[in-house]
């Protein structure tokens, strides 16, 4: 079985960075990619009673938009020879990227690293300390 | 959204000053023009009978004896099924997969927002005052056993609920009570419940849920701050326009902030209490013994043990609302692959709310030495003396507490009281609009205008609704057993499993 290496998705450039760094490692050792977008979300978050009634409805939309997302360029990564799959999933960058890898037993997690923008600095900034701290397997955070 | 916001609230500011300069006036017109409706509603619902020489109103009888038979008849769940409780709400149970979906504990926290409020803080006060320090004793009772209703009545709002195709969840008693009857065959029963249920909602959602919380909150703040005295308008205005912004504005950050500090405000209230009980710890065995003396052979007290017992029933019925079904509609967005599992969760919901918090009051009104009969201090006035008796200046942190849960709890009832509306009158964004509106125009109402008669009105409206719920629970729990069973199945087949 080939190695696999999962790669942190965000539609950013510096996260786009991380995934060509990704291919480019996977054709030269042959290994599949596992591109994972994670929607930040908390369990113990709070909501108005209204929000909780939209809830469902409103995590099919986030699935589907980051799907959109992320879908394309693993088509793009399949096109160009490089074995690739993806998945979202709702909670804690940190945690999932761990349990994900864990899961599939996977030689190596790419990220990229934080981005200029607030959103970056709470997704990824977080993520690659994180990461440091927690993960089961080597971690490559790329500029 | 935000377009309609302006206008919204444009029609405040014309109303409110008008209000004001004619207040009095207007007050007593309103009053004498509404009391002759009003007063025979009123002491239909609060019928009382004398028992042992005091007055035992009818349906607070309703609710504690519906409170037993439910305790009863699932066999102690509230007791037996607390530790699975905890687990579910902890998050033992959830798949992974599920991510993003409201969990127990949000469903909890947000139905929870809404019964934790000026009950626990100002009706413990009145009960204490009223029924001496053994109304605690019948309040935990009382507590106790509404968990069982609470779990009868979370149960069947996830049964019974309805999901739309864009993927939001209608829920509460309307939809059970209309579904589950007709499933009986008693259609035309159940219809007239969820209608009988959902116009008392909106009163209740207008009443109790709305002017009672602005009038108390600016009274507090009114005695705090002396800008605003005389000046209910203006801080009638200001809670509109927050509660519109949040509620038709759509900006949820608001409410999000708010309900950040509430439970913030709730931990901070609880272990203020609790580091006053600690340094009065001497006076622990005296207050307790105070409590059941004064529960079974109380001195002082109007009416002995049945006033005390009176007032502590009642007070905990107005504070966690266990039979009145209005947190069932918040449980109803749960996920969950099996509608007991919310029936267990919500069971917590009287037992933070009466059992922890509302004993809090109470023990720190008794250990102080705060209660004085017949000296007329009651109510928040009667909980801040006893505050204040240790930490000076707590006065403030209840007024900003009291006007915070106040917030909290019109956000919530404005979402029942809108379920109720669009229940009736059909869903449709700017039928939802009108309903908003007028809550809005409520709130300015109830800030700056001292009804007796309405607010009588809209807390007998409150209890009007455990009238048709209870019927419907009486009818449908052997619905409930069903589910019950089928879920302790699951479970020991291993169907439903731990994850964690």
């Amino acid at each position: 079985m080939s190695d696999i290496y999962v790669v942190g998705f965000h539609s950013t450039e510096h996260s786009s960075r991380a995934v060509d760094y990704a291919a480019k490692l996977a054709k030269k050792s042959g290994a599949a990619l596992h591109l994972v977008q994670v929607i930040e979300w908390s369990p113990y978050s709070f909501h108005t009673p209204e929000e909780l009634a939209e809830r469902h409805g409103r995590r099919e939309q986030e699935l589907t938009r980051a799907l959109a997302q992320v879908q394309p360029v693993t088509d793009e990564l399949n096109g160009s020879g490089v074995s690739a799959t993806c998945e979202v999933r709702h909670g804690h960058a940190g945690e999932l990227l761990c349990s994900i890898a864990s899961e599939k037993n996977a030689d190596q997690i790419i990220i990229g690293r934080t981005g200029d923008s607030a959103l970056a600095q709470r997704l990824l900034g977080g993520l690659a300390i994180t990461l440091a701290q927690i993960s089961p397997v080597p971690t490559t955070i790329v500029p | 959204m935000l377009k309609r916001l302006p206008w919204a609230l444009a029609g405040l500011p014309i109303m409110a000053p008008a209000i004001a300069s004619a207040q009095s006036g207007i007050d007593q017109a309103i009053s004498d023009a509404v009391a002759p409706i009003v007063n025979p509603i009123v002491s239909t619902i609060f019928y009382s009978v004398p028992i042992f020489g005091t007055n035992f109103p009818l349906i607070v009888g309703w609710l504690v004896i519906a409170a037993v038979v439910f305790t009863v008849y699932f066999g102690f769940i509230q007791f037996r099924g607390f530790g699975h409780s905890i687990s579910l709400v902890k998050g033992d149970y959830l798949d992974p997969k599920d991510a993003g979906e409201v969990t127990p504990f949000q469903a909890l926290a947000t139905a929870l927002s809404g019964t934790v409020g000026l009950g626990n803080i100002a009706g413990v006060g009145v009960a204490v005052y009223l029924g001496g320090p053994g109304a605690t004793f019948w309040m935990i009772l009382a507590g106790l056993l509404g968990m069982a209703s609470k779990f009868t009545e979370c149960t069947l709002g996830v049964h019974y609920r309805n999901e739309y195709k864009d993927g939001t969840v209608s829920g509460g008693p309307m939809y059970y009570l209309s579904k589950g009857l007709s499933e009986q065959g008693k259609a035309t029963l159940g219809k007239i419940l969820a209608i009988f249920f959902s116009i008392c909602c909106i009163g209740g959602a207008l009443g109790g849920g709305n002017m009672f919380q602005a009038n108390q909150s600016f009274a507090q703040i009114s005695s705090i701050i002396p800008f605003f005295e005389g000046k209910g308008w203006l801080f009638g205005l200001i809670m509109a326009a927050l509660v519109g912004v949040v509620i038709i504005g759509g900006i949820k950050s608001i409410a999000r902030v708010t309900e950040k500090i509430v439970p913030g405000m709730a931990v901070l209230y609880v272990g203020a209490a609790l580091i006053i009980i600690f340094m009065n710890i001497g006076a622990i065995p005296d207050a307790i013994s105070a409590i059941f003396t004064g529960a079974f052979a109380p001195t002082a007290v109007a009416g002995g043990a049945i006033g005390a017992l009176i007032q502590g029933f009642k007070r905990a019925a107005f504070s966690n609302e266990a039979g009145i079904g209005s947190a069932s509609i918040a449980h109803s967005a749960v996920q969950t692959k099996h509608p007991v599992t919310e029936g267990y969760v919500a069971l917590l919901e009287p037992f933070i709310d009466t059992v922890v918090i509302c004993t809090m009051t109470s023990l720190v009104i008794v250990i102080t030495g705060s209660w004085v009969p017949d000296s007329g201090v009651t109510g928040i006035a009667l909980t801040s003396k006893a505050f204040e008796a240790n930490f000076s200046g707590f006065g403030y942190v209840l007024a900003i507490a009291a006007v915070l849960f106040a917030f909290s709890t019109m956000i919530s009832w404005s979402y029942y009281g809108l379920k109720a509306w669009t229940y009736m009158f059909g869903e449709g964004k700017a039928k939802e609009v009108v309903f908003k509106l007028i809550f809005c125009v409520f709130v300015v109402i109830g800030a700056s205008m001292s009804l007796g008669p309405v607010i009588d009105f809209s807390d007998a409206m409150i209890f009007a609704m455990a009238i048709a719920n209870i019927i419907g629970l009486y009818m449908l729990m052997p619905k409930v057993k069903a589910l019950l069973a089928d879920y302790k199945e699951k479970l020991a087949s291993g169907e439903i499993k731990k994850i964690k």
